[in-house]
């Protein structure tokens, strides 16, 4: 017998490795098959009234089927819109501080991020609600829920995934770039803002995108903040988001408004995955 | 050693947390020469070399005591910008690390800094960086184009290049030539005897022929002492020491 003959041990040894192998294969497939089903399903529910009037319209209380939820799309996107406006200043800037600084602050702030990162989105809805609806409210009683509040709301549930983001980013960054830069007598700012920060810079932005995907979908902190609307609205007064109008037509009686609930649904998976591909289609820019 | 001392080193001993990594190192750098340092790996000399302008700084937890004189200014005197020093006393590292923007853009990011040109004059202060880095023939038609898609060769010349930009006075280096193949090596070594006219350069090499062939002094590093000190001929000729003896035969190391 040769000694490249197959012996039991590596017999076993293969059927191990094939054993593990096909788990790991099986895994993958569940985990696409879910993905898989959910679209189908939301396509095959969502895709009846999912037209243009679905866009430009408004609801349409006496016959629902001619409405849309336009008032709503606008509402998300403008949502988000504020949530990045808040978020994307603090984040990025608290995120260079923790890849930074030293001593005991940045590292109780890393851990303190973490927290802020695991509250539910419910508690942070709440917590806009009371120290800043509630108060108006109750000066201005029937006033209070705003577009701006619901941003907020979410800005500050980006604010911990952007922050982690950046800050992992910028310890990606080699060393040596850094070395590099400050062995021209160059300023800590300046290495960070020329060379160190545009070096991180695709990373960052697909960790803001996905954090943005990830806020887009969030509907318990805008029951408490931006309150859903019939009709557009200015963002200081209550305004309609995807979210709620999702919740609102699937838990409705009647079977048309079920059926827009499916074409909202579809709507803002669509949405998110724009927000997904803008993010691939940046950074593989920025790798030219 | 007959000319003027550059940079002069008292007593200078350093750590890593509680790790002693130099032992009162004494050493006077001269002036417009090429000065070596060898030894074996972990001996302390890229530390020492990174010390010259404070590059350790950005390490946490280390310690440097002594004296590092530069132009009889101690350069770890509150009153020094570590700004200015590092710019008078640039460094060259081992790996070539172009910044990922344009060849042009990576000569004069330095200039720009510490604005010391724009426009007209600052593309005549990187073509002549360039020259003097014996890079601009290969790159003068694609200026604009990435620093990161030249050559390992081309991008440490680059990076020389990009020190030569801020007009130090000193240049370390670090291993400059220890990612590059021969021919590369060849055309740094040239250009490193070249610049001693304008510079003093202080070189950290692995490599005992080079050491040889391009310095006029070289230190031999040991477990974090600098066993002799000395010029080239000497050391690689008659050393003073056995430690160096055994390491400049191979004996170990």
């Amino acid at each position: 017998m040769s000694s490249l003959a197959r012996t039991p041990i590596l017999r076993q040894r293969r059927l191990a490795n094939g054993l593990f192998q096909s788990i790991c294969a099986v895994s993958a497939v569940v985990a696409m098959t879910i993905l898989g089903y959910i679209l189908w399903f939301l396509l095959r529910q969502g895709l009846e009234y999912f037209k243009p009037t679905l866009f430009i319209r408004l609801p349409d209380n006496v016959n629902p089927a001619l409405g849309g939820i336009k008032h709503s799309i606008i509402g998300s996107a403008g949502i988000l819109f504020i949530a990045l406006g808040i978020s994307l200043p603090v984040g990025i800037l608290s995120g260079i501080y923790q890849a930074e600084a030293r001593g005991k602050l940045s590292q109780s702030v890393r851990f303190l991020t973490d927290v802020l990162n695991g509250i539910p989105s419910i508690v942070i809805g709440l917590f806009v609600y009371a120290i800043w609806i509630l108060p108006y409210a109750l000066k201005h009683p029937g006033q209070g829920y705003s577009g701006l509040a619901g941003g907020a709301a979410l800005g500050i549930m980006m604010i911990p995934l952007v922050m982690r983001t950046t800050d992992e980013m910028l310890q990606l960054v080699p060393q040596s770039l850094w070395d590099a830069s400050l062995a021209l007598g160059t300023p800590r700012w300046r290495t960070m803002l020329l060379i160190i920060l545009p070096a991180a810079r695709n990373g960052i932005v697909t960790g803001v995108m996905l954090a943005l995907a990830r806020v887009a979908g969030e509907t318990a902190p805008l029951l408490f903040t931006v309150l859903g609307n019939e009709f557009e609205g200015p963002f200081t007064g209550p305004i309609d988001a995807l979210p709620l109008r999702l919740y609102k037509y699937a838990t409705s009686a009647d079977p048309v408004q079920n059926s827009i609930a499916w074409s909202t649904a579809l709507t803002l998976i669509l949405m998110i995955l724009t927000l997904s591909v803008i993010a691939r289609l940046i950074t593989r820019s920025g790798k030219k | 050693m007959h000319s003027a001392t550059c940079i002069s080193v008292n007593n200078v001993s350093f750590w890593y947390g509680s790790n002693q990594a130099l032992f009162d190192i004494n050493m006077d750098i001269p002036k417009n020469a090429v000065t070596a340092f060898i030894g074996p790996s972990g001996c302390g000399k890229s530390t020492f070399l990174r010390c010259l302008n404070r590059m350790n700084d950005r390490i946490d937890g280390t310690k440097v005591t002594g004296s590092i004189e530069f132009e009889s200014q101690n350069i770890r005197d509150k009153s020094v910008s570590v700004e200015a020093l590092r710019r008078t006393i640039g460094m060259v590292f081992q790996k070539p690390v172009p910044f990922p923007m344009s060849i042009y853009d990576n000569i004069a990011f330095g200039p720009r800094t510490h604005g010391i040109a724009r426009g007209r004059a600052l593309d005549t202060l990187v073509e002549k960086c360039l020259v003097d880095a014996a890079l601009w023939d290969e790159v003068k038609d694609k200026l604009k184009s990435s620093a990161m898609a030249l050559s390992g060769g081309q991008q440490q010349r680059l990076c020389i290049a990009r020190t030569l930009s801020v007009s130090p006075e000193v240049i370390l280096m670090d291993e400059p030539c220890s990612a590059l193949d021969p021919n590369s090596t060849h055309r740094i070594e040239e250009l490193i005897t070249r610049l001693k006219d304008e510079y003093t350069v202080v070189i950290v090499t692995h490599n005992l022929q080079q050491a040889k062939r391009i310095s006029d002094n070289t230190g031999f590093f040991l477990r974090g002492e600098l066993v002799e000190y000395a010029d080239s001929t000497s050391v690689f000729g008659t050393p003073a020491r056995k430690e160096t003896d055994d390491y400049i035969n191979g004996r170990f190391g």
